[in-house]
């Protein structure tokens, strides 16, 4: 049995009058790899804000490795060696990739051993081409690899990513599946997706949200010939 | 990589001393002294700002800070360098409470801008108001709008009735400008600068790799404020009066134009743009034909206009452009043309 990772109890997380999760208990396993699927508005995003210490949830309890981390900054939850993306690619934009990942890695080991890291990173993902290069000036689909690329840097042993192919062409998902297969050997890896496709492609657990709350929690075959979920992605009464 | 920095930082060092030493035979070192005091401040504000990406609208309270904590200081001490080393320290933690409150309580630029600017305020309505008896450190009376003159002026360190003035007062603000300068170099060539510069970019992006963005804000404000404090210092040896002109607002507005005009995110670029616009104030008050802070608002609006990044990184990309790499241009277009090729093919 692996250890748990990452664990959530009674989560809930309310705006005004708004309930954008409600009550969920969710729980990973070392090395896992769990997507989290829904509709929009489903309270995915929330939920993840709620982990990595972009917000505070209003009650319930998030554990990693049994340390409980509810309401911590999302600097401390880093510093733990967890991996964040966001939805939105947060990327120093004025720096060239090679500083970037040097950043990343700096905050675990000296400077030297920093830059070693980021040339090993560089190679590992590709990115030998632009390491030079400003983030600013690179494409969509690059900048999210290299986002990645800060994230494997720190060497997480949980990664959470929130909507890692979003906007990108096909090549760059293959690429993507590959990394993020990559990280699963190590770390233990949640995605916040909409693509189908890439989630097949990974072919994974996948919890369900709607509404908030837990749908249902399964494999990513069975989660897609439910019933159920396929009305609730469709918009139909089930 | 380094070997290239060594030689960097000799040729600047070189280039400091032919201009130290070349300056005093056009300008008087009277007028010059008060330059190079007006380029450190610059450079405070230059490196919490352009590297640091943190807009402070009251760098003029450190200054002012460091100027009456000298004064005060020198007056109860009776010689410098003790006044000295307060008057780094005391403008410095003061920045670091302030700066804890700020960055601490995720103030955002604006508030902030508006909080350093209150304060500046503050203390400038404070220390004008500080004119009756009642008002006293130690020995030294505050003097309200007066300000504080007759105060112990720099001598040398153990030897309080060997005064440093005129000529050698330039010469030592000359060296400690270049001392500074050297110093911000060194801190952001460091972790803590690329970090700093990181934050500038990108700070949630800083904050989910593991810093605590708030605490190196916290510090680095600290460090532009003992540099400002510095300068506040010398000013004050400069002048031989402190007054609570030193705080005014208008000082504030001068220090951000200085580094806009001469070009944020550059070392060299606020210390030319505060030497020079205040050599320009300078020689336009000695005529009385035209009102001088209408000629200072059109330089800035033409500056922002034309030329927003500065002097400095306009001067440095005309240089790469007409001297820089002309070989490694020519080939990355070949190169180009080859892809277009390719891509047509």
């Amino acid at each position: 049995m692996a250890e748990t990772v990452l664990e959530t109890t009674g989560l809930t997380m309310r705006f005004g009058g708004v309930v954008a999760t409600d009550n969920v208990n969710f729980s990973l396993k070392a090395r896992e790899l769990r997507c989290l699927i829904g509709p929009n508005g489903a309270g995915k995003s929330t939920f993840f804000k709620c982990i990595t210490g972009l917000l505070t949830p209003s009650e319930g309890q998030v554990f990693m490795r049994n340390q409980e981390t509810t309401g911590w900054h999302p600097h401390e939850v880093a510093s733990l060696g967890v991996g964040i993306k966001t939805q939105v690619p947060n990327v120093m934009d004025g720096l060239t990739v090679v500083e970037n990942i040097w950043m990343a890695a700096r905050r675990f080991m000296p400077s030297k051993e920093a830059s070693d890291k980021a040339q090993d990173v560089i190679e590992r993902l590709a990115l030998g081409s632009i390491a030079k290069a400003e983030l600013g000036r690179l494409a969509h689909g690059e900048r999210q690899r290299v986002e990645l690329g800060l994230v494997v840097a720190a060497d997480p042993w949980l990664v959470l990513l929130d909507e890692p192919a979003a906007g990108m062409t096909a090549g760059d998902v293959d690429r993507m599946s590959a990394i993020i297969d990559e990280m699963t050997r190590t770390a233990a890896v949640v995605i916040v997706e909409h693509d189908m496709q890439f989630i097949r492609s990974i072919a994974s657990t996948v919890t369900v949200f709607h509404q908030g709350a837990i749908l249902m929690e399964d494999h990513v075959d069975k989660v897609m010939a439910d019933p159920i979920v396929r009305n609730v992605y469709l918009g139909k009464k089930a | 990589m380094s070997r290239s920095w060594g030689r960097q930082d000799a040729a600047t060092i070189v280039a400091a001393i032919v201009l130290i030493w070349l300056m005093p035979l056009l300008i008087s070192t009277y007028t010059l002294t008060v330059l190079v005091i007006y380029g450190m401040l610059a450079l405070s504000l230059g490196l919490i700002w352009g590297f640091g990406g943190i807009l402070c609208f009251g760098q003029a309270a450190f200054f002012g800070l460091g100027a009456y904590t000298y004064a005060i200081a020198a007056i109860n001490v009776g010689e410098s360098t003790l006044p000295m080393i307060l008057a780094v320290f005391v403008p410095a933690l003061f920045a670091a409470l302030l700066g804890a409150m700020m960055f601490y309580g995720r103030l955002t630029d604006v508030y902030l801008g508006v909080i350093t600017l209150v304060v500046t305020l503050i203390l400038f309505k404070f220390v004008n108001s500080s004119a009756g008896p009642q008002y006293v450190i130690g020995e030294a009376r505050l003097g309200g709008f007066n300000g504080i003159p007759g105060f112990h002026t720099l001598n040398i360190p153990g030897q309080p009735d060997e005064y440093i003035w005129g000529d050698a007062l330039y010469y030592v603000c000359a060296v400690a400008l270049l001392a500074v300068y050297f110093l911000v170099t060194w801190l952001l060539r460091s972790s803590f600068g690329r970090i700093a510069i990181g934050i500038r970019e990108n700070e949630t992006r800083v904050s989910l790799m593991g810093y605590d963005v708030r605490a190196r804000k916290t510090i680095l404000f600290a460090i532009g404020a003992a540099i400002a404090g510095l300068a506040g210092a010398l000013f004050a040896n400069w002048g031989e009066i402190v007054t609570p002109g030193l705080f005014s607002l208008g000082q504030s507005a001068e220090i951000i134009i200085w580094c806009i005009v001469g070009g944020l995110g550059t070392r060299l670029g606020p210390i030319i743009g505060a030497a020079g616009l205040a050599y320009l104030k300078f020689l336009l008050g000695q005529q009385s034909l035209i009102d001088n802070t209408l000629i200072m608002g059109i330089i800035l609006v033409l500056f922002v206009l034309f030329l927003p990044k500065g002097i400095v990184p306009a001067v440095a990309s005309l240089w790469k452009a007409s001297f820089g790499r002309r070989s490694g241009r020519k080939s990355a277009r070949r190169r180009h043309m080859r892809r277009v090729d390719s891509a047509n093919g």
